[in-house]
């Protein structure tokens, strides 16, 4: 069966408010019903029809059409099944999701994969600020699935993480990792400002290395561990690649300004 | 006049029409790696020992086979154990004590789950707590693992592992002949075809017991004693189930992950000790019961004949 698609009529007005528009929730509607859901996010009230043309066939994938920075929510909560966006997404795109897959050609903005739970995402371009992080107000960030970003990351990636896998193909932006309770994140270039303030725990492999490190990171040597072995071969399976291969590396230590049992990992 | 009905002779080799009667156990599978096959097999010798009756031991466990690097889970060689308990808890009590004085404390080694079920009993988890706040949890590709932090380095060890209770234990074959030589050659042709077997362990020395036992004994507390009438020395002594030209007798006892392993193993068995034949091994196989009112499990000699 071919996917429920959504055609964008034009570059929109005002920011859409995509939430609705996932396979759980659209399941059981008709298209007319798809068209008169409201996506707007002024007082204009504007309904799908009015931004998109749908063509329905198999909700349990969806195709947006010609992708927009303004598209703001697509695929929140989702919980299974797959989204494909053809071009660039706005805010919060996969945030909170628990299940399915998740991909965007483009860039995508601020909040990517904020407070996931399950899933799989996949950026082909940049992503905006709080990858995987907190929302305003919450405890943790992202608590489980994976993100795939093939280009940057923008500042405070990771923050408040607390499970699953993040690989980002380009560099990630200031402060990266920042208050990181658990997890793992895999850099392929290098991490701005100064990665991993106040964290916990967590994984972080920087094949770049960093712009610096905070005085309260120490150097631990160069070691030769199973579980990079495992790890590379185990987010290769997940990634397609990963910019490491188990080799020994050098592992910072940090943040011993608290916990200080997180970790980051560099080429030796 | 035989001393129990035969079911057939082969090459020389008279077998009972009588049957193996076994128990069900919980049962699991771990994998150990190490640096090298040799620091695999230190780690997996180490950790089977003492555990041929879990009357006495425990568990009941050992050594199902040496794995190749590509079988294993890290690349590295490896050796797949296999151990059975009464329950569940018994088994991960035996299981996590082990890890932890045998694996844990082996230069390189490493230990990961190798049997999958719903049902779980706890590896890394049980003994993480050695690391002293320093352990690291970590998840990826659907596994959870535990990193303990030592001297040489790090541990890592998976955090749980399946187990089932649908396992079986107490298949046995008894092994009879004119003399120890012919005995012990035809069990060790035995044991050698079980082990091409998979999912199954022979737990006894060289999986191989000379002390079989009936259940209880004359002397109070012992809840097993010597299978008297098995034991060639007895005969005019006791109920003896041996023929006159029997001079000494060995067991097999197999543990398996499920009943058809235990079969198979017993299958292999029997058509090894035929293959040597009589002049070389064994006059007679038979099998140990308690008449079939405890074991749920019987396998009859008759059923797995060569």
């Amino acid at each position: 069966m071919s996917a429920l698609t959504f055609r964008l009529k034009g570059e929109p007005e005002e920011r859409i408010d995509c939430s609705s528009l996932v396979p759980h929730h659209l399941a059981n509607f008709s298209p007319a019903e798809i068209a008169r859901l409201p996506v707007g996010t002024t007082k204009r009230g504007l309904l799908v029809g009015d931004v998109f043309e749908v063509s329905r066939n198999d909700a349990g994938e969806i195709r947006f059409e010609g992708g927009s920075g303004r598209l703001d929510r697509i695929g929140q909560a989702m919980q299974g099944g797959v989204i494909r966006v053809a071009g660039p997404a706005g805010f919060r795109f996969g945030r909170a999701m628990t299940g399915g897959e998740l991909h965007a050609e483009g860039s995508v903005g601020d909040l990517c994969g904020s407070a996931m739970a399950g899933g799989r995402i996949t950026v082909g371009g940049d992503c905006g600020a709080r990858l995987g992080g907190p929302d305003a107000g919450e405890m943790k960030g992202m608590s489980g699935g994976t993100i795939h970003v093939k280009g940057n990351a923008g500042e405070r990636a990771a923050d408040r993480m607390r499970r699953g896998s993040v690989l980002v193909g380009g560099d990630c932006g200031k402060d990266a990792f920042s208050r990181m309770i658990a997890g793992t994140v895999v850099v392929k270039g290098k991490a701005h400002g100064v990665p991993g303030r106040l964290m916990k725990r967590g994984t972080i492999v920087l094949m770049g290395g960093a712009e610096r490190y905070a005085p309260t990171f120490v150097d631990a040597g160069v070691h030769d561990l199973l579980v990079l072995k495992l790890m590379a071969k185990a987010l290769g399976e997940v990634f397609g690649v990963v910019p490491f291969d188990g080799s020994p590396m050098r592992k910072i230590s940090g943040d011993t300004a608290i916990l200080g049992l997180g970790e980051i990992y560099v080429p030796a | 006049m035989p001393v129990i009905d035969l079911a057939a002779t082969v090459n020389g080799v008279r077998i009972d029409d009588d049957f193996a009667e076994a128990f069900p156990m919980s049962g699991t599978a771990i994998q150990i790696t190490a640096i090298n096959e040799k620091w695999a097999l230190e780690a997996a010798t180490k950790m089977t020992g003492f555990a041929t009756s879990v009357i006495a031991c425990g568990c009941e466990g050992g050594i199902e086979r040496v794995l190749s690097p590509d079988e294993t889970y890290d690349g590295r060689p490896g050796v797949r154990v296999l151990f059975f308990g009464f329950d569940s808890g018994g088994l991960e009590k035996q299981v996590t004590t082990r890890l932890g004085q045998c694996i844990l404390t082996c230069p390189t080694a490493a230990c990961y789950a190798d049997y999958e079920a719903e049902t779980t009993i706890e590896l890394g988890s049980a003994i993480r707590y050695f690391s002293d706040g320093f352990q690291v949890s970590k998840k990826f590709a659907g596994k959870h693992f535990w990193r303990m932090p030592v001297m040489e380095g790090e541990f890592l060890c998976e955090a749980k592992v399946g187990y089932t209770a649908e396992s079986v234990g107490g298949g046995n074959l008894l092994i009879m002949a004119r003399d120890v030589r012919g005995a012990l050659a035809a069990s060790e042709a035995a044991v050698e075809a079980m082990k091409a077997v998979p999912d199954v362990i022979m737990p006894f020395p060289g999986g191989i017991v000379r002390s079989g036992s009936k259940l209880g004994g004359k002397y109070p507390g012992m809840m097993a004693s010597s299978n008297d009438a098995y034991c060639p020395t007895l005969r005019g002594a006791t109920q003896s189930k041996l023929d006159d030209d029997i001079g000494s007798v060995l067991e097999i006892v197999i543990d398996g992950l499920t009943a058809k392993a235990v079969s198979d193993a017993m299958r292999a068995g029997i058509k090894a000790i035929c293959d040597l034949g009589s002049e070389r091994g064994a006059l007679r196989i038979g099998a140990g019961n308690y008449g079939g009112g405890l074991g749920p499990h019987h396998f009859a000699l008759k059923e797995l004949l060569p």
